[in-house]
């Protein structure tokens, strides 16, 4: 049994009108670090409420910690914790005061629960008189996170929790999430950005509320079909556009200080093919490796051969 | 029960953080108070007054040169029939009128007493009663010159006072209720209502959902702290009314408490109903000031008669709970009556009140959507 | 990437600062912008980002230092600062309940176009981004990354010299974040400069330069490639994480 399990779940908005999960189904092992992958409209959020019990699915079940989300959601509000993606702390009331109030409405006391959030309540801990409205954005992050562990949940649901964090704040709330694993809590948590994905053990991907794959990371990037090319010149807007108008290539999109190329069916010397053309175009300082895709570019890849996507269609 | 408490001590935590609040709760009915109380007392000067003679002698000719010896009143030409008058009345060329019977002078030689009306435009309720003031004074005045003059047998001039328009007097002290009503509205309907969906605006309504903490107790939670700070302003108004502008409670004390609790929880499900159907704070407020405050101004009967009100709208005031609350307080507080008299009103309101709570409950959501 | 000829500056600050109180927000930034230049502006939360961008576009006046933004001092003359940028941001773009057209019409008009210009602009516009069959649907309606790069068009309708982004991809996928960064340098390569905050360390590689400020100082400006060379990393996202790893404030 799952510690979460979705079946067939569909919702809507607007009378049916807004298609927001389309039939996704999926399981999260106890123990395991899930992650939803996916940009704004992805369908994440509306997951996350569903299994929270804070919406009702228009079809299909779902569990958390086997009960089910529309019969026992009050068995399920009093064992998992939850982080909804806006900042939800009262602004006006201390950190203390922020801490000490969720820790009562869930029943229990700081110190009950304390060596589960000691390690992150520490770096608060010296604003701690300090008003949550007043706080850094990393530090409210942390705040939050505390008060949502404080009654030691089964499952955790983060909402985006590192949307408007900068590089630094996210990494360390990464190897936050790294830690919290080993306490043995089930963690889903959502993000738009691809390149934490590689932090969970298995991830969604996701797009226009349909899953376009589910798997390790490790395991979705050797689905990648085929190989991949980064490539580099001196002039790099001309390459791109040069690029799309290879006829071989059947994607190029810039990543990073490189282009990266995929072929339409590969052969041994790609490479040398694309250097012929390049250096025809008079393109100096060309830079040609094979490279391990990432998990965005099997995203990108998995997008642009979606037909259903019809707003993605453009990186040729 | 520790949860709820807990719960309870954060509003007051939120509500004695916010320096806005804190202004509607208490600042707001403290300047309402004192800004009617000053216009009741507010000096009257220039005040057009008609003199309809239909004595025209001695004693009539002698006061209305008085009259005219005053700064506050300006002697309309003198009109000579009362359909003259209220036409004067309607045109609102005069604010009241002065009427000498035909036989002022002789009545008041021969009997001693002499009889005269005052007729004031009441629509102004607290204008009207200073104008009939300050003219029976005159009269006063008058009366004493003849009996210092006469012998041992003293005359009587003995003012008759008509109130046009509105005979009742709406509006003198009856503002006292009416400001009553309207604070409790802000206070129960607005501030629950805000206090309610900011937390679905700040997120925290998510968390508070997905906690064991009963979603019916967050409603309770926000509801009592409202409740008290309600009977709070309350208690600042009657203290107000009763040291500052010298109006006495003639009723029972406990009586108004009991009345006015029933009012706040009336209010109170309303302000959980519009946060049941609104997600943000400015429709929220929105929603109760147009759809709470303006009628509670228009139909409690405290700023406009309620007698001027067109015939097709006749009906409302009966659905609007304010209007009930003012009738209860106005009876017990300024008429001094007893339950006997109101029992009628307060059924109707708690009446109100319990469908208004059924219905908000029922509304309530347990979940997001 | 070659960086576009220095022929002109659309930026130019020297020590600019903004003091609130006992804090301050931004302090003594030293850059210069060329005209047509892809300038990324990095930071961590609280480094000042914000406070630096609303000076250069006119909407606070700094505390001491000099700045000219497309040729206008930024205390004296700044209406016509206004007047020759665009401004977008991830938060505020366009009008929800307006249709795409109503949108492009209503900042068309506010930027003073007269009707003929606005449509050919508003057909340009709409052709360019293959939103024909959309054009008078609600923009609520349409999917964000659509949104931003319709805003991204109606920010710079009136052909400004410089145009402000404020993580203007944040949420968005990645598809459609690589088709706006096309036509951030189709606007490059039409001349109009680009000043670009963003969260995505991949994204701080498609510029020409980037700074990187933390505690309200700019602590490094250089091209990506230099500054890799600089702080011998990978990539830009170490370069940051080394720099941003020290700061001693947030936001």
């Amino acid at each position: 049994m799952g510690a979460v399990t979705l079946q067939n779940i569909r919702k809507t908005y607007e009378k049916g009108t807004v298609l927001a999960v389309d039939d996704v189904s999926f399981t999260v092992e106890p123990g395991e670090l899930f992650g939803l992958i996916g940009p704004d409209g992805a369908g994440k959020t509306s997951i996350f409420r569903i299994l929270t019990t804070l919406l009702l699915a228009d079809s299909g079940t779902a569990t958390v910690d086997g009960h089910d989300v529309r019969k026992d959601y009050r068995a399920i509000r009093s064992t998992v914790g939850y982080m909804p993606g806006k900042f939800s702390l009262y602004q006006d009331l201390t950190v203390e005061e922020n801490l000490s109030f969720f820790a009562t409405l869930f029943e229990t006391t700081i110190a009950a629960n304390y060596d589960l959030i000691k390690e992150i309540y520490e770096q608060i801990e010296p604003f701690k008189t300090r008003r949550a409205g007043q706080l850094s954005g990393g530090m409210k992050q942390k705040l939050a996170l505390c008060c949502a562990l404080i009654h030691k949940p089964t499952v955790l649901f983060l909402d985006e929790p590192t949307t408007g964090v900068d590089a630094v704040s996210r990494k360390e709330f990464w190897d936050m999430l790294g830690r919290l694993k080993q306490q043995g809590i089930t963690i889903l948590v959502s993000t738009p950005y691809m390149d934490e994905a590689t932090r969970c053990e298995r991830i969604a991907l996701m797009q226009s509320g349909k899953i376009l794959s589910i798997d390790t990371p490790a395991n979705i990037i050797k689905a990648y079909p085929g190989k991949l090319y980064a490539v580099k010149a001196d002039a790099m807007h001309p390459l791109l556009h040069h690029l799309r108008a290879y006829p071989a290539a059947r994607s190029s999109y810039a990543f990073g200080e490189f282009v990266h190329v995929a072929f339409w069916d590969d052969q041994a010397d790609d490479d040398e093919a694309l250097r012929q053309y390049l250096a025809g175009k008079k393109h100096t300082g060309i830079v040609i490796k094979p490279i391990t895709p990432s998990i965005e570019d099997r995203f990108i890849d998995l997008m642009t051969a979606a037909p259903a996507n019809a707003h993605a269609t453009a990186t040729r | 029960m520790k949860q709820l408490l807990v719960f309870i001590r954060k509003e007051f935590y939120h509500v004695f953080r916010d320096r806005r609040t804190l202004l509607i709760l208490f600042g707001l009915p403290t300047v309402q108070i004192l800004l009617f109380g000053f216009a009741l007392s507010s000096e009257v000067k220039d005040i057009n007054i008609a003199v309809v003679d239909f004595a025209r002698d001695n004693a009539s000719q002698q006061l209305i040169s008085k009259l005219q010896g005053s700064t506050r009143f300006r002697l309309q030409r003198a009109v000579l029939s009362y359909p003259e008058m209220e036409t004067a009345f309607r045109r609102n060329t005069i604010k009241a009128a002065l009427v000498f019977p035909a036989n002022f002078n002789v009545d008041l030689l021969h009997t001693g007493h002499g009889q005269l009306q005052i007729i004031a435009d009441a629509s102004d309720p607290n204008t009207a009663t200073t104008i009939t003031n300050y003219l029976t004074a005159i009269i006063g005045d008058y009366q004493q010159e003849l009996n210092q003059a006469a012998g041992p047998l003293p005359y009587q001039i003995i003012p008759e006072t008509r109130m046009l328009y509105n005979p009742d007097m709406n509006g003198s002290l009856n503002f006292i209720p009416g400001v009553l009503a309207l604070v409790l509205m802000i206070v129960c309907t607005t501030l629950t209502s805000v206090a309610i969906v900011r937390e679905k605006e700040l997120g925290t309504m998510e968390v508070l959902l997905v906690s064991p903490f009963r979603p019916l107790l967050v409603l309770i939670a926000k509801a009592v702290p409202y409740l008290v700070l309600s009977l709070l302003d309350f208690t600042l108004i009657l203290l107000l009314s009763v040291f500052v502008l010298d109006v006495a409670v003639r009723g029972s004390v406990l009586l108004l408490y009991l009345e006015t609790t029933v009012f706040i929880i009336a209010c109170l499900s309303l302000g959980l109903l519009i946060s049941n159907v609104t997600s943000t704070q400015q429709m929220a407020m929105l929603l109760s000031m147009m759809g709470m405050m303006l009628p509670t101004l228009l139909f409690t009967g405290y700023m406009f008669p309620l007698e001027n009100l067109p015939v097709f709208l006749r009906w409302a005031p009966n659905v609007v709970p304010a209007h009930w609350y003012y009738l209860i307080v106005k009876a017990v507080m300024l008429k001094g009556l007893g339950f006997g008299a109101i029992w009628k009103e307060t059924l109707i309101l708690a009446g109100m009140s319990v469908a208004l709570l059924g219905i908000s409950l029922r509304n309530f959501n347990i979940r997001l959507a | 990437m070659q960086p576009p000829p220095a022929s002109a500056q659309a930026i130019v600050c020297h020590e600019l600062t903004k003091q609130f109180g006992d804090f301050r927000a931004v302090d003594k930034i030293t850059l210069s912008v060329a005209q047509g230049e892809i300038f990324g502006f990095l930071g961590a939360n609280g480094a000042g980002k914000t406070t630096a961008m609303r000076m250069l576009c006119g909407l606070s006046y700094p505390s001491a230092g000099q700045a000219t933004v497309a040729g206008f001092d930024v205390y004296r003359q700044q209406e016509k600062i206004k007047q020759n940028i665009g401004y977008m941001s991830q938060k505020f773009s366009l009008y929800e309940n307006l249709t795409i057209l109503e949108n492009i019409e209503f900042f068309g008009g506010i930027y003073g176009l007269s009707n003929q210009q606005l449509r050919a602009k508003s057909e340009e516009l709409i052709t360019t981004l293959g939103l024909h069959k959309e054009a008078k649907k609600l923009v609520g309606s349409l999917p964000l990354g659509w949104k931003q790069k319709l805003a991204f068009s109606v920010a710079i309708i009136h052909e400004p010299k410089i145009v402000f982004l404020d993580e203007p991809t944040g949420g968005v996928d990645p598809v459609t974040r690589r088709q706006f960064w096309d036509l951030i340098y189709a606007a490059a390569d039409r001349g109009i400069t680009n000043f670009v905050t963003t969260h995505y360390m991949d994204e701080a590689e498609y510029c020409n330069r980037v700074s990187i400020m933390v505690d309200g100082r700019v602590e490094a400006l250089d091209s990506p490639a230099n500054l890799k060379l600089q702080y011998h990393a990978d990539s830009m996202d170490e370069v940051f994480y080394q720099l941003a790893r020290g700061a001693q404030r947030g936001e």
